[in-house]
Order: C-alpha cells, then structure tokens, then sequence
C-alpha cells in the first residue's frame, strides 16, 4: 500500500493502476513468459502423476518394467560418472598444464557433443558400432561383445553426450590455482603424484563434483542418443524414457507420469545441489 | 675438506636429481597426453568419421540425391521453421527474462532463477509428455481448444511450444553472467544524463551484450534444430505434416533407409556444428576483453 508512494515515483511508474507490479512491465512479463514455460507444464504432471496419492506414484514406479528400466537408467548413468569424472579431470588436467601441438583442436573437439545433436549421437555410434558395421560386427563375432542394443552402447552414448561437463568444469579452476604450493611440495621431495593427490586434487573436488553430477543429471533424461543404440527391449535395455515413450503411446498415463516424475525430482535435485555448491563457492571465494 | 665435498657434491646431486624428474616428467607428460588423444578419437573422432564414411558409402551424388526427395526437404524447412521462430522468441523473452532476474530485486528470485535451469534435468521425452497432458485428446486444454477450432498437439503450434521449453535456457543462461559483470553504473549513468528506458537498454545495455547475445543465439539453433524427443511425442511425427528433420532420420533408420538416415544426420550435424564453432569463432576474434 505504501509502496507506490517513493520508489514507484522514483521509477516513473506514477499514474499506473494500483495492480501494476512494481518492477513494471518488464518483470510482469518475464514471469507471465516463465509461468506458461515452466510452472504450468510442470504443475500438470505432479498433479497426474500424484492423481492416486504417493502410494499410487510408487506402485506405477515399481512394476517390473518400469522398475528394471529405471534401475538401467541409473548405473548406467552412474558408469557413465565415474568414467567422466577420471577421463574428464584427466583431460582438463592435460588441456591446462601441457602445451603440445594441436591443443586448439582437442579443446575444439571437447565442445563438440553440445554442438551436436543427440540423435545424430546415436546414428554415430550406430554406424561405427551397428551389427552391419565392420567393427561392430568383428566385436560381436571375434570378442563377443554386443555394443549395440546393450549397456555398453548406452554408456557410450551418455559420455559422448556429456563429454564436455567435467572439463569445462574443472579447466578454468585448474588454470587459476597457485603454482606455488606445488613448487614447495617439489622442493620438499614430493613426486608428481602426490603433489596431485595432495594439493591440486583437494582444490579440484568441488569442479569435479559439480561437473560429474551435472553429467548424471543430464544422462537421466537422454533419449535422442539412447533410443537408436539401445534398442528398446523391456527388461532388457530400455531406459527410463524409452519407457515414458512407450507408455505415452500405449496411453498408460499414470506409469508415463509416475516415471517421469521420479525423473524429473533426481535430475532437478542435482542440479539444484550443483547450484547451491557453486553458490558456496564463490561466497567462499570472496570471503 | 668435508664441508669442501659436500658443498661441491651437493649441485651434482640435485642436478642429477632434477634431471631425472625433468626425463621422467617428460614421459608422464607423453604419456598423458596421448591417452587424452586417444580417448577424445575414441569417444567423439571415430563415430564422427564412420558417420561421414556411411553418408559417403555409395559415393557423393547418393547422400544428395537422398537429401532432395521432396519429404526429406520438407522435414528440413520444418525444423528450420520451428527452430527460426523459437530463436526470435527467446531473443526477445530471454533477454528480458536475464533482465529481470539480474537487475531488479523481488521476494522469490533465487528461487526464479533456480528454476531457469529446469529444463536442463526434464528430459525431452517428458516435456512431450507434459505437452500432451495439457493440449491432447484427454488434456486440460484440449478439448476445450478444439471446440475452438485451435489443434496445438499433432500439429506445428505444438512442436513449437516443445522446442521453446527446451531451449528456455541457454540465452538467459548466456546473458545473465554479462548483465552482472557490466554492472548497474553504466545504465544509471545514461539515466542520470536523461535518457529513457528503451535508450538505455539499446544505446548501452545491448551493445555490451552483442556477443554473449549472438552465441546465444547459435546455441538456441542449434538445440532447436536438433531436437527429437519432446518433438516425437508431441508432434506425432505424421509423415509429410509433423516430420522435423530428426524425426525423419529415425523413420529412415527404421525403414533400412541407410544413406538417406546418415545423410540427412550429417547434414543436421554439421550445421550445427557450424553453427556454434562459427559464433564462438566470430566471438573469440572481436570481443572486447
């Protein structure tokens, strides 16, 4: 009520209606654009999905299908990880403190997967790694490994999609630490290992944890990649949104929003933990 | 004497010492850069190369021919269309939307700002499914719209609302960081000299934000025209009508439509690709540091 006196005057806002927020047009606008994008999406499938209450969300989540995918979707993301966060500290670490021909070019080659579409991700990996493939089909028959329409397939997938995630979260603090520490501990006789388990590593946890969970939130929802290499065999290895595709189309609604609700919350809670990390960060930063 | 050795034993020592390091370094240093190569060749090089190789399988004049049948250009120009339209969208709401969020104070904004990144974790799939849930047959709207004469699933009106959800992000995610580095003093400054809201944004809000807009921009695209899932679902992907470029290709993969599939994926990719290494290239040669 007295809000409109001082500042509004202030912002040239006198003479508008008593409604008009004070931000003015500008922020109405940007949150009736964020309301119809996000809120109301988002607020029809928590409602369709919790239509039977929690106990009806858990056991549309917990039939064999629906739970074998999601499971799949899980350690495959979770491989996926842990394989990122060793290769992907590994990279920056070489991208940063090396200098060797060609460098342009790998730094170049990190950002690839977010230039490229997903689908056009899976039809890669299919035409190198296909049973019509030469390699594809000298793995199947000579080693006996099914990349293909398997897990393999789907790991590779998610880091060729996620590549980027860990590097480029752990490059520019690599490049900004203090040289120093680690001239000490050389000078004192430690070996390169353990200058990095010592000192560069603890400096980097927080980039790599923020760069590998990103990359599991990420791979939770993937599906252009997915669809083409996985196949989509229930129980087998259909992940959880070839699951939702399914359902969509055979009209089972609570099991397709069920699913992605337990989807969405993991994936959102991720990046929500991300944020507050960098948050903290950076607060820690400036202090 | 003693003290005589060791002062002169003692440089040889550590030269050795430090020599060694230094050879073995330069081992550890090989070592690592080469897994880092060949792991990069792996991942990304080699399915990059076989698609190009499998596009090229029956020899240049195939993957052409393939890419002008008269339903592979439709595809095209359907995603271009949809992706040109979000692109507007967003330059237009993603900059006021980073606006916002940066310059003006309001109970919730953190909160609003977490919420940005949403559609970074839904996945395509599901902001499909969502769409149907509010414009399908059984939807919240649907019915209603329909009597209307409005059809939004199973049509362009819905592939677009997809392709906006999806792409919500990166422009305001590109601006917001360059809106806090510029700082409120440069805008009040031109306040203070008389000039009006729209002067201040276009005379010295915008410019300083040239580039980071630009780059926005081309990740818009390039998401736009690459994106599958949430399009599939809502769209239908009814051949000739809702058929987007990807969509096509995994039709064409179903039907054995080899050449056709990894051309059309090629040429999606490449523009892109293009597309982003272009912006970032143009960026990186005349940004102001």
């Amino acid at each position: 009520m007295n809000a409109p006196t001082a500042p509004a005057s202030a912002q040239g806002m006198a003479g508008r209606p008593a409604w008009w927020p004070r931000g003015g047009g500008p922020r109405l606008a940007a949150l009736a654009y964020l309301a119809v994008m996000l809120f109301v999406p988002l607020g029809v499938i928590l409602q369709d999905g919790l239509r039977a209450g929690l106990g009806g969300l858990w056991g549309a989540v917990s039939t064999p299908v629906a739970a074998h995918a999601l499971r799949l979707t899980f350690w495959t993301a979770g491989v996926m990880a842990a394989i990122n966060a060793v290769l992907g500290t590994l990279t920056a670490y070489v991208l940063v403190r090396y200098s060797f021909p060609g460098k342009g070019l790998l730094n170049a080659i990190v950002d690839l997967p977010l230039a490229i579409p997903t689908l056009v991700t899976g039809v890669m990996l299919v035409v190198l790694y296909g049973p019509q493939a030469a390699l594809g089909a000298w793995l199947q028959d000579a080693l006996g490994w099914r990349i293909i329409f398997a897990p393999p397939g789907i790991i590779l997938a998610l880091l060729f999609v996620t590549f980027p995630f860990v590097v480029r979260a752990v490059q520019p603090v690599l490049a900004s630490l203090d040289r120093e520490q680690d001239e000490a501990a050389e000078t004192l006789g430690a070996g390169a290992w353990t200058i990095f388990r010592r000192i560069t590593f603890p400096a980097l946890l927080l980039p790599v944890t923020s760069g590998t969970l990103l990359s599991f939130a990420r791979a939770i929802g993937e599906f252009g990649a997915i669809v083409i290499v996985a196949g989509n065999i229930p129980l087998k290895s259909q992940t959880a949104a070839v699951y939702v595709l399914g359902q969509v189309e055979s009209e089972n609604r609570l099991g397709a929003s069920a699913v992605s609700i337990v989807m969405l919350s993991v994936a959102y809670a991720l990046v929500l933990v991300v944020d507050w990390l960098q948050h903290r960060r950076t607060a820690w930063v400036r202090e | 004497m003693t003290a005589q050795a060791r002062s002169a034993g003692q440089p040889i020592v550590t030269a050795g010492g430090r020599a060694m390091t230094r050879g073995l370094g330069h081992w550890r240093r090989r070592v690592l850069i080469a897994l880092v190569w060949l792991y990069a060749a792996f991942l990304i090089l080699a399915p990059l190369a076989a698609l190009v190789r499998g596009a090229l399988a029956q020899g240049v004049g195939a993957p052409i021919a393939a890419l002008s049948q008269p339903d592979v250009r439709g595809a095209f120009l359907l995603t271009l269309q949809t992706a040109l339209v979000s692109v507007a969208v967003h330059a237009v709401f993603g900059t006021l939307v980073a606006w916002v969020l940066v310059r003006q104070y309001f109970r919730g904004q953190r909160w609003l700002s977490a919420l940005i990144d949403l559609p970074f974790a839904v996945s395509a799939v599901v902001v499909g499914y969502m769409l149907l849930l509010i414009f399908g047959r059984n939807g919240l709207l649907g019915p209603w719209l329909s009597r209307l004469g409005i059809q939004i699933a199973f049509a362009w009106p819905g592939m677009l609302l997809a392709t906006l959800f999806v792409t919500l992000p990166f422009m305001i995610r590109e601006l917001m960081p360059l809106l806090e580095a510029l700082g409120r003093e440069p805008e009040q400054a031109a306040a203070t000299l008389g000039a009006n809201g729209w002067q201040t944004f276009w005379l010295v809000t915008f410019p300083a934000l040239r580039w980071g807009f630009l780059y926005g921009l081309a990740l818009t695209l390039a998401r736009a025209l690459g994106e599958f899932g949430a399009v599939l679902i809502i769209g239908g992907g009814i051949q000739g009508r809702t058929e987007t470029a990807t969509v096509f290709i995994y039709r064409a993969l179903d039907e054995r439509q080899y050449v056709g599939a990894y051309s059309a994926a090629l040429l999606l990719g490449l523009v892109s690709l293009g597309l982003v290494v272009g912006i970032d290239y143009l960026r990186r040669r005349y940004e102001q540091p």
